[in-house]
């Protein structure tokens, strides 16, 4: 009887060729784990242990030396999933100086999650950011590809209104 | 009257395009250098123009190409350190987003001059707008020849490529991008061997800042003597300084009433910047301290606003140097223990953890300030924490990068600048304790070790 071992992969073909689509611009295999990651953190939401897998053998690379790059970036997700939209709110000095602070901790208390967590309906992650470059337009927070400027309470109040809404 | 080049195309409709690039004069320099000027040539010129990078180094353009190996076979490639994350910089970001082939151009011509055959573009993940215009424009000119195979026609061949980072302050340091690029954890390398003689993947390369690179297309097109008759020029008295030639964008941000970026020569003082361009501070207050240059700078105080921001003035001042010129204001109601906390959460979370003095002195430096905040701080903390700041970094040779030096600077210049301020503090918030020399113990809820600034959030 043949045993045959089933392995269910996480990365779909579409995944595999969006990274393969990068190797050209690269000498290195390796050199193309930043843009692995993005792709993979993109469609998937997060890098998870099964993902860093099957990245090592597309890239060959031990798992470990993508789980070395991939733990040193804080930015990616590795536990779970993030939520459909990410809001990068920052909290660096420019931002400081014109009240951002408070304005995340607004935020957050209207979602009911701390920093760094995902509402319950998987709507929303919010994380604290450093400094984002648009400090002529402070407060500033990121959402998704769009930048929101010169936030108030208002306008955090229409955030999280329109969240509902799709 | 100066009159802006860089910002000179941001203002017209569809900036962004090769077609309004070009009507406006865009890529006449390009195709002129290539028709009359050899790599040798365009090289000299740089260098004598005595551009100094703008990133925040401020070293010697035309010196670091020169450290190139002559007679090394290829590739040689050409960095666009596009990471631009230093607080109170956002200046790479508008030429980016409204005058993307301005870059290009100063990339293809500075990948000339060198030799180079590839160019990373390392873009910052938080600068999506620049990502799709930059992505646009070199779509735009691989397809009109501009790029690629035989640039214009011409023996040179030059690919350009964005490759995107991931929310990592110490990849705006050369190595630590290269490191990046090259697909592993960000640290710094120890220098020498110099990029130039052993960089990406091993080969000779050049890391060049956004603006640096569009500077390099204005020295060619309007000439040398043009760019050295702005700014501040040599000091008579110190045959090593190469003066503070050219134009600079100015970052101004914080509590004034026009923040923005805008151009002027370099040289300008920190109070024109305010004045002039900045409309003074807001709601009819006063400075009490501003950063010169981008927060890892330090601060001046409100008797130190005649600073001129080039690359010497700042530096006699007692700050770290000119950096980013990214200029932020911060009024007399704002708290400089606030400032200092802030800082020193953004260096404690942005060390890349290789070297001991940073990794450990920036970690310690946080929890005694957030310490301090809480009213738990000791008069002693202050020269524990001014100890911490002048031995960590390349200055004190302690590290392999100066972010330690940038995490150094804003404590030395908060507490020497502003010491009554905390003391005042310290003395108001722990009465009982502040005297107190001994060690005392660790908060009880201290977050120990902070790893991400969403911990840092209190809710």
């Amino acid at each position: 009887m043949n045993h045959v071992a089933t392995h269910r992969q996480i990365l779909s073909s579409e995944i595999v060729d969006a990274i393969r689509a990068r190797f050209p611009r690269y000498p290195t295999r390796q050199a193309a784990l930043l843009p692995a990651l993005h792709v993979v953190n993109e469609r998937l939401g997060y890098v998870p242990p099964e993902a860093v897998v099957e990245i090592a053998e597309l890239l060959e690379l031990a798992p470990a030396e993508v789980q070395d790059t991939l733990s040193f970036y804080g930015f990616f997700a590795q536990d779970q999933p993030q939520g459909r939209t990410t809001v990068w709110f920052c909290q660096s000095c420019s931002c400081a100086a014109r009240g951002s602070e408070g304005l995340l901790v607004y935020l957050c208390k209207k979602l009911g999650i701390r920093p760094g967590q995902t509402t319950p309906d998987r709507r929303v992650t919010v994380r604290a950011a450093e400094c984002l470059g648009a400090c002529d337009s402070a407060p500033a927070m990121l959402v998704d590809d769009v930048l929101h400027k010169d936030l108030t309470g208002e306008k955090i109040d229409r955030f999280v209104e329109s969240l509902k809404g799709e | 009257m100066y009159q802006p080049v860089l910002l000179a195309n941001i203002e017209k409709d569809n900036s962004h395009t090769l077609a309004v690039y070009e009507a406006g004069g865009g890529y006449r320099t390009l195709r002129r250098v290539l028709k009359g000027m050899s790599p040798a040539d365009v090289a000299a010129a740089v260098q004598s123009s005595n551009l100094r990078g703008r990133g925040g180094a401020g070293f010697p353009t035309g010196l670091k190409w020169s450290f190139l190996p002559k007679d090394r076979p290829g590739p040689i490639y050409l960095c666009v350190n596009a990471d631009e994350s230093e607080p109170g910089t956002f200046c790479n970001r508008v030429l980016m987003e409204l005058d993307p082939h301005q870059v290009i151009e100063g990339t293809i011509l500075s990948g000339y001059a060198t030799r180079a055959s590839t160019a990373y573009i390392y873009l910052r993940y938080e600068y999506p707008l620049s990502l799709r215009r930059l992505q646009q424009a070199i779509d735009e000119c691989y397809r009109a020849g501009l790029l690629g195979k035989h640039v214009l026609g011409s023996e040179y061949s030059l690919d350009v490529y964005i490759h995107r980072g991931a929310a990592a302050y110490v990849c705006g340091e050369e190595t630590g991008l290269i490191e990046s690029l090259e697909g592993k954890r960000a640290w710094p390398r120890i220098k020498p061997p110099f990029p130039a003689v052993e960089g990406l993947f091993r080969k000779p390369t050049v890391v060049n800042n956004v603006e640096t690179l569009a500077c390099v297309v204005h020295i060619l097109d309007r000439g040398v003597d043009w760019f050295r008759s702005i700014g501040t020029p040599p000091d008579p008295h110190d045959p090593r300084d190469p003066g503070s030639f050219g134009p600079k964008l100015y970052c101004l941000s914080g509590h004034v009433s026009r923040p923005g970026c805008y151009e002027g020569p370099l040289g300008l003082t920190c109070r024109d910047v305010i004045e002039e361009f900045g409309g003074g501070v807001w709601k009819g207050r006063k400075a009490k301290a501003v950063v010169p240059g981008g927060l890892s700078t330090g601060l001046l105080t409100a008797g130190e606003l005649d600073t001129r921001l080039d690359f010497t003035g700042p530096v006699q001042a007692g700050c770290l140097g000119l950096g980013t010129a990214g200029v932020i204001v911060l009024d007399e109601t704002y708290s400089m223990i606030d400032f200092l906390h802030n800082s020193c959460r953004f260096f404690a979370h942005e060390s890349c953890g290789q070297c001991t003095p940073c990794r450990e002195g920036t970690q310690w430096a946080l929890e005694m300030v957030e310490r301090i905040k809480a009213g738990r701080g000791r008069l002693r903390d202050l020269d524990l924490l001014l100890e911490i700041a002048d031995t960590i970094g390349i200055i004190p040779g302690t590290t392999i990068c100066g972010l330690a030096d940038g995490a150094a600077w804003p404590i030395k210049n908060a507490i020497r600048k502003f010491r009554d301020e905390f003391e005042d503090y310290i003395r108001r918030t722990n009465p009982a304790g502040y005297g107190v020399t001994e060690p005392v113990p660790a908060m009880g809820e201290v977050v120990s070790r902070q790893y991400s600034v969403d911990s840092s959030v209190h809710i």
